[in-house]
C-alpha cells in the first residue's frame, strides 16, 4: 500500500487562521487552538463515526452543515462554528435526542452526570422542540456488575467502539434500524451470556448517558471515567 | 406600583415544585408587595380568574380536565410560565406513557383493587385519562419554561424577580432537566 503523504494545510475557523495535518479532522484541530465545538458521539482516542450530529459547522461553499468530528480538513476551508442558524440546528438535534427514547432525568441513575443533559445546559435548551416518541425496551441487568438500559441510548457508539477499538473484545453492536436501533451483546444475548464480554467496564465509563451504567452506585457517586481511553493509550505507547 | 395578577395552579404534578416555591422562605415576603395572588392551591379561590397576568403551572396534562384548565389558563393569562419538569417535559407523569392508559387503570382499579364490585372504571366526577401525557406546551402556547424536579427554591425566586422587573436572565444558568 503506498502511503499518502501528511501535508501540513491552512485554512480558517471563525476567521482565525490555523493549521494542521491533511489526516486531521475540523474539530481535532479546533480543539488544538481552544476554539469549542460541541460533541457528543466524539471521544478522543476513539475513531470518529459522526453519529450524533452535535459538532455541525458551517464549511463556506458547502450548501448543507457538516459533522466537524468527520470532516478532514482542506487546504483554504473557512470553517464557521457558530450561527443562529448552526445554533439553531443543534438545539433542534438535542431535542431529537431528548424525544427518541425516554429520557426522565429526574428518576435516571446519572442525574447531574450526564453529557446530554450538561448539552441542554451548554446549549440552552430549556424545553424540547419536538413531541416525546416514548419508545419502550426491556432493560438488561442480568450482568452481574452493569446494567443496559437501552431507553436511555443516544445511539452514540462510544460503547460499541471502546469495547472493539480498545478492550479488542467487540461484544457489542447495534441491531435494527431507525427509532428500533439498540446495542446488543453478542448476537442480542443476554449481558451475562455474552462469551466475547470480559467484564471490563469500558463501554460503562463511556457512555455518555445512562444507558450503562454499574449496579449498587448511588447517583452522587456516578462518575463516568471518559479520560481512561487516552490513559490506556498512553500508558500502551509506554509498553511498545 | 400596580400589582400583577398572579395565579398559580398544578396539573398533574406531585406539589413538590410548589412546595419549592415555598421554599423561598423569607424572599416571600420580599415579593409579596409586587403581586396579588389571585388563584392558588395556597389560597381558596374556587374558579380560575379573568386577566391574569403571570400563571405558573406545575405539572403535566394528563387528563381531559387538565386539558380543558391549560386552555383556560391559556385564554385568561398574559403570559404562562410551566414550572418543573413534569410541566416542560411530562417527566414521572409522562412516565406511564411506556405501557399506555389502559394498562395504568387495569393495574390501579382491579389488580390492585380490593373492593370494585362492579368492576369498572369509575366514569364519574373523576376526570378521564388522556392516551397520552403530554407537556403544557404540546396543548397551548408557553411563554417561558423553567425546568428540574423540582425547579429549585433560587431558580424560582430569581426567574420570579425578572419576570416582575421585566428583564431577561438565562434559566439554564439556575436549573436543568432533573436535578
Ligand atoms: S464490559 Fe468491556 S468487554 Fe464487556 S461489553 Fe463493555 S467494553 Fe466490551
Ligand atoms: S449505550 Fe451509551 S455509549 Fe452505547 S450507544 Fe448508547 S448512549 Fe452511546
Ligand atoms: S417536576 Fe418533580 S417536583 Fe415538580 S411536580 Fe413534577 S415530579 Fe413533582
Ligand atoms: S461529535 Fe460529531 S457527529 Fe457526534
Amino acid at each position: 500500500m503506498i502511503k499518502q503523504k501528511v501535508r501540513v494545510k491552512t485554512f480558517k475557523i471563525d476567521d482565525i487562521t490555523v493549521t494542521g495535518q491533511s489526516d486531521q479532522t475540523v474539530l481535532e484541530v479546533a480543539r488544538e487552538h481552544n476554539i469549542y465545538i460541541p460533541t457528543l458521539c466524539y471521544l478522543e482516542g476513539l475513531s470518529c463515526v459522526g453519529s450524533c450530529r452535535m459538532c455541525l459547522v458551517e464549511i463556506k461553499g458547502c450548501r448543507e452543515l457538516a459533522p466537524a468530528c468527520t470532516s478532514k480538513i482542506k487546504e483554504g476551508m473557512e470553517v464557521v462554528t457558530t450561527s443562529p442558524d448552526i445554533q439553531a440546528h443543534r438545539n433542534m438535534i438535542l431535542s431529537m435526542l431528548f424525544s427518541e427514547r425516554t429520557h426522565t432525568c429526574s428518576v435516571c441513575v446519572v442525574n447531574g452526570n450526564c453529557e446530554l443533559q450538561d448539552k441542554t445546559v451548554e446549549l440552552g435548551l430549556e424545553h424540547s422542540l419536538v413531541p416525546y416518541l416514548e419508545q419502550r425496551f426491556e432493560i438488561d441487568a442480568s450482568h452481574k456488575n452493569f446494567v443496559h438500559d437501552p431507553n436511555r441510548c443516544i445511539l452514540c457508539t462510544r460503547c460499541v467502539r471502546v469495547c472493539d477499538e480498545i478492550e479488542g473484545a467487540h461484544a457489542l453492536d447495534l441491531v435494527d434500524r431507525g427509532i428500533n436501533t439498540r446495542i446488543i451483546h453478542d448476537m442480542d444475548e443476554p449481558w451475562a451470556d455474552s462469551q466475547s464480554c470480559t467484564s471490563c467496564g469500558k463501554c460503562v465509563y463511556v457512555c455518555p448517558t445512562g444507558a450503562l451504567y454499574e449496579k449498587d452506585i448511588s447517583t452522587e457517586e456516578k462518575l463516568k471515567k471518559t479520560d481512561i481511553i487516552l490513559n490506556l493509550i498512553k500508558s500502551r505507547k509506554k509498553d511498545d | 406600583m400596580t400589582k400583577i395578577r398572579l395565579a398559580t395552579i398544578w396539573l398533574d404534578g406531585c406539589s413538590g415544585c410548589h412546595m419549592s416555591f415555598l421554599d423561598m422562605d423569607e424572599r416571600l415576603i420580599e415579593l409579596a408587595p409586587y403581586f396579588d395572588l389571585v388563584y392558588s392551591p395556597y389560597v381558596d379561590a374556587k374558579e380560575f380568574p379573568k386577566e391574569v397576568d403571570l400563571s405558573i403551572v406545575e405539572g403535566a396534562v394528563s387528563s381531559d380536565h387538565d386539558l380543558e384548565m391549560i386552555k383556560k389558563i391559556r385564554a385568561n393569562s398574559k403570559t404562562i410560565l410551566a414550572l418543573g419538569d413534569c410541566a416542560v417535559t411530562g417527566n414521572v407523569s409522562a412516565l406511564k406513557n411506556l405501557y399506555g392508559t389502559d394498562a395504568v387503570l387495569q393495574r390501579g382499579y382491579f389488580e390492585l383493587a380490593d373492593i370494585n364490585k362492579n368492576k369498572r372504571y369509575p366514569s364519574q366526577i373523576v376526570p378521564k385519562l388522556l392516551d397520552k401525557v403530554i407537556p403544557l406546551h404540546e396543548a397551548v402556547k408557553i411563554d417561558y419554561f423553567l425546568p428540574g424536579c423540582p425547579t429549585p427554591a433560587d431558580a424560582v425566586y430569581e426567574t420570579i424577580k425578572a419576570l416582575i422587573e421585566g428583564r431577561e436572565i438565562n434559566v439554564n444558568e439556575l436549573t436543568r432537566f432533573g436535578k
